[in-house]
């Protein structure tokens, strides 16, 4: 690990400034991704500005019936309120599906949104990866590549985005809010959030430099049965292979984001016009430029019969 | 004292201590946390400073140039040590590749220097500063690729050693050719790491010109030896001390480079130096269990009795390393007149394979045991029924040399009676709960019983304590306590006045923990001292010791008694022996047998294979303590069962090195993967194989398990994986349709 300065924000407003203004400076919340990836070198910030502490740890309800939660809410919290278990029961089983109680208890709403890839050549620094050190090549292409992306990918990077969460929100359509370092803040779809890897890999959200999330909204609720089905070798605590985020309604009709597939949580809300079809229809539309190498071709029948799974759960409850 | 006729009536027989199920006497140590493990010694060494090794980052070619400077100004630094400024090195007899590599890199994450400095932290940034050019070179790195050319290879530990490579009995190719059911098939199974839960870790301390070490090693002899000779110094100079280690499977058996790199760091800094090498570093700069080919061809009658079977295996390792011994037990497990076992050993340039939990046993059952799956289903016959037919209570290979114990068939048996075999359907796919399609398995477990010397010291005390000293370590096995309760047993003492101390050089040489060996070696060697104990007290006594009888502290004869604690004068009573064995092995074969039982459930719309319940029954001679001894199994069923479902160290065949080096990318099973399992033992008591009567358990259960996980998938889906581990990819293309 290499030394750092640390220091406690007092306001958003100022943490976004100070971020902005300080190179290599880098929020720090739950820490469960940043601190790993700090002890690898993978991750090397000069200076960490914490952002625990500004009070952005509560969820409320909107005006317009939806709910705000803020980017410090813990995993655990989330899960575990009662209006998301209510009304969007796909993120609280999305945030149960993954990592273990004790690092949900640490990691943040925000954090979880920005955690960075599993690629294994990202993870081993003697490799070249152009996320981890841009413009030195991708390893893990002609590599061992059975948990990487199968579209949307790049020939630079076929990288997968490893949350859960973020897939549940993306079927949600949830926004992601945000200060900058004038004080000013926006909202940015979910949808346009992460980006695909193209030949800036190491670039992965749209956010500016030092801007600084705030909250996450989820529109008010739209009902529906909700299944997150996540799909792995081992029955906990390891990434999905591949993962369904559904809200499936009694017409047939519904909302499919799947995770696992690529660089960010995959939706195609044209493809789901073909759900009352069924999964098969459905996924050859969702995957119909998926580019999967040798070792993970088995994703494409993988999230077919995975959509079907979830749509099976959903006429069973 | 020598082990060379069958045991007879002896103090243990009694088993009043042994046999019974005692917790860990260590327990309430390693649960608050008091427990010193190889790291933690920080009340001897007091003022350690830290090594951080840097690990190749080629799979094979020279080190062009290597720049120490930056490294050597970073702040905190006290030395660096590379090949080039380490003075000249041996290699220990048990490691293949070199623990300080450079300017030859012999494999991926070979430790080319350590950088000592004041705190870990510094140690670690300086480490990153090190600046190395590399020249690669190609290396070979596919097994299928190198396997193509490789020459036959022998068993380097066989006692046969002018046996020729193949092992051959009858006319194989000719039986397999006549034999009206037929089988031949490849199983692969993949390279594994240990992943034990303590990585290596050493500290190590000069005073002049003698060196302890302190660190986490199953074979405390074995790796001080190989310490003095890396490092050009007297055996005598070198302590190793080793009392808790968190887990090894066979990767701690050996000197690593955590010691060798301490000790290194630690001349060169002038100071106390600690190093445990990080989980990312463990699968390529340590051991793994190599990957295999197996090929199996078995010819069967209509009757089901085998009339010719073959197996054949490959694996690789590096220059000068070992065959993976997968044929083993097939030259024992199953009758048949015509057979061939052999090995091909292909050179390689992916890290050193070596030992790990039943090395041989454990992949070769993986393959033999779907063999006879697959046999049994185009016999037509129950696989349980199919294994008891070939039973055999001799060596097939040599019929005038008897089993001490084969229990193989009741294993079977008993275990299809409680597992409720007779519910599963032998047509597989056409069991459906839900969405669920479940199966039913079950494979023989077969793990040879090996013996080594083994040494102990023993102290009795006025106030009537027993002492037991020996270099015997307890990688969580329990060691300390079955050592407790012979030594109590033996001396007629409540198992609370007996202290165990292990894993210390300076303690007489034990078997060590390895191969299933301790258990029995370690508790035989301490029966031979206190046999010579007993003597000591009875001299001392004025009683016939062989009359004697040792109970509740007391010395007993005819209607004479004394206290115990009497017979010791001033200061102790000591007595020191060593259980050597004679040829018993040579005239009895000596195994430990099980039979194992899985039922499985397969998700019908994603592949996804969960466990549901999993059955053992082992006889395995006399279980000396059957809590400690039932933690054996389960944990070794639970490595099987990541065996058979998850566990792969993914070769990188172009970089040459495993890609999933941390624990994130291998997964080993978690809680959720292993909701139900049972064990049972069978009565048994081996009069051929120690005073102890008892064998070893703790490889036996690991054997068999990833076959019977992936018989009852078979079952479950009616798809047949070979592959091993069986992950939802195998299969998926091959399930009923959903959509």
């Amino acid at each position: 690990m290499k030394e750092f300065t640390y220091e406690r924000a007092a306001s958003t407003q100022e943490a976004a400034a100070k971020a902005k203004e300080t190179p290599g400076a880098k929020f720090i919340a739950g820490g469960t991704n940043l601190l790993d990836l700090m002890k690898l070198e993978i991750e090397t910030p000069r200076h960490l500005i914490d952002v625990n502490g500004l009070g952005l740890d509560k969820i409320e309800n909107t005006q317009d019936g939806g709910l705000r939660i803020g980017a410090l809410v813990r995993n655990t919290a989330l899960a575990a309120d009662m209006r998301v278990r209510k009304d969007y029961g796909v993120l609280s089983r999305a945030l149960l599906a993954g990592a273990s109680g004790q690092l949900r208890n640490k990691a943040t709403t925000a954090g979880n949104l920005l955690q960075r890839t599993r690629c294994p050549y990202f993870y081993d620094i003697n490799q070249p990866c152009n996320k981890r050190s841009p413009g030195s090549g991708c390893a893990a292409i002609e590599g061992f590549s059975r948990q990487l992306g199968v579209i949307g990918t790049s020939e630079s990077c076929i990288a997968t985005n490893p949350s859960d969460m973020a897939v549940a929100m993306r079927a949600l359509d949830a926004e992601v809010e945000t200060v900058d370092d004038r004080g000013r803040t926006r909202k940015i779809p979910i949808a346009e959030f992460h980006r695909l890897p193209g030949d800036t890999p190491h670039i992965e959200t749209t956010l500016a430099s030092g801007e600084l999330i705030t909250a996450v909204t989820l529109p008010r609720p739209i009902g529906g049965t909700h299944v997150y089905r996540k799909v792995r070798d081992r029955a906990s605590y390891a990434f999905a292979l591949v993962s369904v985020a559904a809200v499936l309604q009694r017409d047939g009709t519904g909302r499919v984001a799947v995770g696992g597939v690529a660089h960010r949580p995959w939706r195609v809300e044209d493809a789901e016009a073909d759900l009352p079809k069924g999964a098969k229809a459905f996924s050859a539309r969702l995957l119909a430029d998926a580019k999967p190498t040798n070792d993970n071709a088995f994703k494409i029948p993988l999230v077919e019969r995975t959509v079907a799974a979830a749509l099976n759960d959903a006429r069973q409850q | 004292m020598k082990f060379d006729k069958p045991a007879e009536a002896n103090p243990i027989d009694r088993m009043q201590v042994v046999g019974r199920a005692h917790p860990r006497i260590e327990g309430p140590l390693k649960t608050t946390g008091t427990a010193p493990y190889a790291y933690e010694h920080h009340d001897v060494v007091t003022n350690p400073a830290y090594g951080a090794i840097v690990g190749s980052a080629i799979g094979k070619g020279r080190i062009a140039s290597m720049t120490l400077a930056e490294a050597e100004r970073a702040p905190g630094v006290l030395a660096v040590v590379t090949a080039e400024n380490a003075g000249k090195l041996g290699k220990g007899k048990f490691n293949t590749a070199k623990l300080l590599g450079g300017p030859d890199i012999d494999h991926y994450h070979q430790a080319i220097a350590v950088v000592v400095a004041e705190t870990f932290e510094q140690a670690t940034a300086a480490a990153a500063l090190i600046r190395v050019e590399y020249a690669p070179a190609d290396g070979r790195f596919d097994l299928e690729e190198a396997l193509k050319t490789a020459p036959l290879a022998k068993d380097p530990n066989s006692p046969e050693k002018d046996a020729p490579p193949e092992s051959r009995t009858g006319d194989f190719e000719q039986a397999f050719a006549q034999a009206p059911v037929k089988l031949d098939e490849l199983y692969t199974t993949p390279d594994q790491s240990h992943s034990m839960m303590e990585p290596h870790a050493s500290i190590a301390a000069w005073n002049g010109d003698k060196l302890t070490v302190w660190t986490s090693n199953q074979m405390i002899d074995w790796g001080r030896t190989d310490l003095a000779t890396t490092l050009g110094v007297p055996k005598e100079n070198v302590r190793f001390v080793s009392p808790y280690i968190g887990g090894g499977f066979g990767c701690k058996l050996f000197l690593r480079s955590d010691a060798v790199m301490a000790a290194l760091g630690a001349k060169a800094a002038g100071r106390p130096v600690r190093v445990a090498l990080p989980r990312p570093f463990i699968p390529n700069n340590t051991t793994h269990r190599p990957a295999t080919r197996q090929r199996i061809r078995i010819g069967a009658g209509a009757d089901g009795r085998i009339i010719a079977i073959a197996h054949e295996s490959g694996s690789g390792d590096l220059p000068d390393g070992q065959p993976e011994t997968a044929t083993n037990q097939t030259r024992l497990l199953y009758a048949g007149p015509n057979r061939l076992t052999s090995m091909r050993l292909a050179v390689m340039d992916l890290p050193e394979g070596n030992a790990m939990r039943a090395p041989g046993e454990a992949p070769g059952m993986m393959a033999l045991e779907i063999a006879m799956d697959e046999l049994a289903e185009r016999l037509s016959l129950d696989p349980v029924e199919l294994r008891v037919r070939n039973d055999t209570q001799v060596d097939p290979e040599k019929p005038d040399r008897p089993f001490s114990r084969r229990n193989l068939v009741r294993c079977l048996r008993e275990g299809a009676e409680r597992f409720g075999w007779t519910r599963r359907s032998a047509t597989p796919g056409a069991v459906r709960d839900g969405h669920w399609l479940v199966g039913m398995g079950t494979a023989a477990a077969f793990r040879n019983n090996l013996l080594v010397p083994s040494g102990a010291r023993v102290k009795l005390g006025r106030d009537g304590l027993v002492i037991v000293e020996t270099d015997m370590t307890d990688i969580g096995t329990g060691s300390y306590t079955i050592i407790a309760q012979t030594a109590a047993e033996m001396m007629g003492v409540d198992i609370g006045r007996v202290v165990v101390r292990l894993g210390d050089s300076a303690f007489p040489v034990s078997s060590g923990s390895g191969g299933q060996f301790g258990a029995n070696c370690s508790t035989s060697g301490v029966y031979a001292a206190c046999v010579k104990l007993r003597e000591a007290v009875a001299l001392r006594l004025g009683i016939n010791s062989a009359e004697a009888t040792f109970s509740d502290g007391q010395v007993m004869s005819g209607n004479r008694s004394a206290k115990l604690a009497d017979a010791v004068g001033e200061g102790e009573l000591v007595a020191e022996d060593k259980m050597e064995w004679g040829g018993l092995d040579k005239s009895y074969q000596q195994s430990t047998f099980g039979a194992h039982f899985v039922e499985a459930a397969v998700d019908s719309f994603t592949g996804e294979v969960r466990i549901r319940r999993m059955l053992a029954v082992c006889a395995a001679g006399r279980i000396l303590n059957p809590t400690t001894a039932r933690s054996q199994v389960i944990g070794a069923m639970t490595m099987g069962a990541g065996a058979a479902l998850m566990e792969e160290l993914a070769v990188d065949k172009r970089r040459g090195f495993f890609v999933n080096h941390d624990l994130a990318g291998y997964e080993v099973p978690v809680h959720a993967d292993i909701p139900h399992q049972e064990v049972i033992f069978l009565e048994e008591a081996d009069d051929k194989v120690s005073p102890m009567k008892a064998k070893g358990v703790a490889e036996l259960g690991i054997c068999g398990v990833a076959a019977a996980v992936a018989n009852a998938v078979y079952n479950a889906t009616g798809v047949r994986v070979r592959n091993y581990p069986i992950t939802l990819d195998k299969h998926l293309n091959r399930l009923p349709g959903v959509s």
